[in-house]
């Protein structure tokens, strides 16, 4: 199926600002479901709140926009109303990790299968460009206006230790690698967690003197290696991207069917 | 000095003036101006305070409540979800007798999202406890602000200023800025009695069993009948320093008039300039702004409307099953005042939509020439919608 039968046309222009990196996050997020072959019936999109909640306007599958914070539980709700489909939730900085950063946890925990796609541009653009949890040290914006003296996350290490069974992380930049990814994500059974680095310029770029959406891509290439490469041992500051968790693990609604088997035996 | 300045700037500047101590919040548009602008007073000096950014507006509120539980001054900012997320601390904040203020923005809650003047938010929360306050222009989002604090810190309650999204929080206006001197002749600063101290160490938030809890209770009562009269005296220091004075409410041409249009927030002063149009043409009708939501200032509304042949109350928000909440309030008022006026309710402007001098004066002839309605309230300038299957 054409990437544009994805889509509903009639809610475009989107509203990202020109250079905003969350358009190729959706080129590649439509293009994976594309060479999954998914129909649009099986995919279920649940968002929050935030510039990259946006999504679920765009593309033509089930779409939830809902509570800032509380896409995740949302979700958790969908799948296990309807197991046999397809659960993907984009997510901010705030939805993933500080509104809603419990329920990232405990998503990853209980190992449900939805693949939830974490679109880190470190600044809340929807609002005007205030610090988030993925801001980072040092970084300035309209609530850190000299430097932000909260230090980030590290959403890999994060879901990982939370129990996570995929975890992979890439950027705009690398947007094949992307398409690659989110589409192994979807795949996956269990929580899935792809961390996508996306530019902001208008805020973030603006804020911290980095320049254009071009430029701020450009540090996306170079400061960015593979995982387990020879440069990530000869410049420990690079950003490995690649997958770094997929294993099988229970899966929820799996593990949940088994009790429900367990309690009907004998009836 | 007079400064042109947004309903957002207002507010941060009245707090910047209180000389407030510990702010927090977590960014929700339209009251993201507030914040940012203290924000950077904080950083740069220019308040001697700590601005903390959290990550919910539950943090937020938790992180207020226990600075003001050390016995500093606090401020906090919120709207819509962030108000109804705040909700069990709202409870907490005014159960632990804490003079927290709040800028709340007025906001519809969704779905569908929108994020335009509703104030069904900060009245879903009027049993909490609080003192709220509904401003209609900069001006009065300032004074009420410092209004607040010495409110607060008196009764030991804590106070929401609110003011209308966009219509009143991005709107600039000409705002009388005082000095910090005049300020804190207003405004001393805040000593509390009853905090955590090294000195004599205290136990707060403790197991409170049926023997106790409703007397806790009552003393919350009992302080907010007190507000009344410590709001007058409150406005009557200010109004010796700056010459400015509001009251709970603002009866407008009520004592000859025939149709009373109870308003609040920006629409009063839409209000106003369609009282005196109306008026100009012979007819008679009055205004009844009502700035004090709680405690509800009844005897003031009473006062107001008793020589009315109708009042029409205008409520830009909804309870569900009961009604616009403003006309619920003034139905219970007068409910014991024999006799008293009927009451229509009007539902109008919910989610941003305009509330134009046209409108107002339509409530105003169908409530001068109708009969009191059969429902609880008549939804003004709404569509008809096709229903599809």
């Amino acid at each position: 199926m054409p990437i544009k039968d994805y889509i509903r046309e009639r809610y475009f222009p989107h509203l990202w600002c020109s250079g905003c990196g969350h358009g190729i996050v959706l080129g590649s997020f439509l293009r994976a479901i594309q060479q999954l072959g998914l129909s649009k019936n099986e995919i279920v999109m649940v968002s929050g709140i935030g510039c990259s909640s946006r999504i679920t306007g765009y593309v033509d599958f089930h779409t939830l926009h809902t509570l800032h914070g509380r896409a995740l539980a949302f979700a958790t709700g969908v799948k296990m109303g309807l197991p046999e489909l397809n659960i993907i939730v984009p997510m901010g900085d705030g939805d993933a990790l500080a509104i809603g950063g419990n329920h990232f946890i405990h998503t990853a925990r209980r190992n449900i299968d939805i693949t939830a796609i974490v679109m880190n541009n470190r600044i809340y653009g929807m609002t005007g460009g205030q610090f988030s949890p993925l801001s980072g040290y040092g970084i300035k914006a309209t609530t850190a206006p000299y430097f932000n003296i909260d230090h980030d996350f590290d959403v890999v290490e994060l879901a990982t230790a939370a129990g996570a069974s995929f975890v992979a992380r890439t950027t705009t930049y690398h947007e094949k690698q992307l398409t690659n990814i989110i589409t192994k994500a979807i795949q996956h059974v269990g929580f899935s967690v792809v961390e996508v680095l996306t530019q902001c310029p208008t805020y973030f770029g603006r804020k911290n003197d980095i320049g254009s959406a071009v430029d701020m891509m450009k540090l996306y290439k170079e400061k960015t290696t593979p995982r387990g490469s020879k440069a990530k041992k000869e410049n420990p500051d690079l950003i490995e991207r690649g997958i770094f968790v997929q294993k099988e693990m229970p899966e929820y609604c799996n593990e949940y069917n088994k009790i429900i088997e367990k309690a009907m035996k004998g009836h | 000095m007079k400064q042109v300045m947004e309903g957002s700037h207002a507010a941060s500047e009245a707090v910047r003036l209180a000389k407030v101590q510990v702010i927090s919040a977590y960014p929700i548009t339209p009251q993201t101006h507030i914040v940012e602008a203290l924000a950077e007073y904080c950083e740069n000096g220019t308040m001697d305070a700590r601005f903390l950014c959290v990550e919910s507006e539950h943090s937020a509120l938790a992180a207020v409540i226990s600075a003001s539980t050390m016995g500093v001054r606090t401020f906090t900012a919120t709207s819509s979800h962030g108000l109804a997320l705040m909700h069990e601390l709202l409870h907490w904040a005014s159960g632990a007798r804490l003079p927290i203020v709040m800028a709340e923005v007025n906001r519809a809650l969704g779905p569908g999202w929108n994020i335009w003047a509703d104030q069904t938010d900060s009245l879903a929360q009027r049993d909490t406890g609080w003192i709220q306050f509904y401003c209609e222009d900069g001006q009065e989002v300032f004074d009420t602000t410092l209004h607040a604090f010495r409110l607060a810190e008196w009764v030991n309650l804590p106070v929401m200023v609110i003011q209308d999204a966009f219509f009143l929080s991005h709107t600039l206006e000409p705002v009388d800025i005082p000095d910090q001197k005049q300020v804190d002749q207003f405004l001393p600063p805040f000593s509390s009695g009853v905090k955590l101290d090294t000195e004599k160490p205290c136990n707060m938030g403790q197991l409170t069993p049926p023997s106790i809890y409703m007397e806790m209770r009552q003393h919350i009562q009992m302080a907010m009948e007190q507000v009344s009269s410590c709001y007058s005296e409150v406005e009557k220091e200010f109004s010796a320093l700056f010459d400015r004075q509001y009251g709970p409410v603002e009866p407008v041409a009520c004592e000859d008039a025939e149709v009373i249009l109870v308003v609040s927030g920006t629409i009063a002063g839409t209000c106003r300039s369609v009282i005196s149009d109306l008026r100009s043409k012979g007819e008679k009708p009055g205004m009844l702004k009502i700035k004090m939501f709680r405690p509800f200032p009844a005897d003031f509304v009473r006062r107001a409307v008793r020589a009315a042949k109708k009042v029409a109350v205008i409520d830009r928000n909804i309870s569900f099953g009961a009604g616009g909440i403003f006309c619920q309030e003034v139905k219970s008022a007068l409910y014991n005042m024999d006799p008293h006026p009927p009451v229509f309710g009007y539902i109008a402007g919910l989610g941003g939509r305009d509330v134009t001098p046209d409108s107002l004066e339509a409530i105003y002839w169908k409530t001068k020439k109708g009969d009191l309605l059969k429902g609880e309230s008549t939804w003004v300038e709404t569509q008809e919608v096709e229903l599809k299957n």
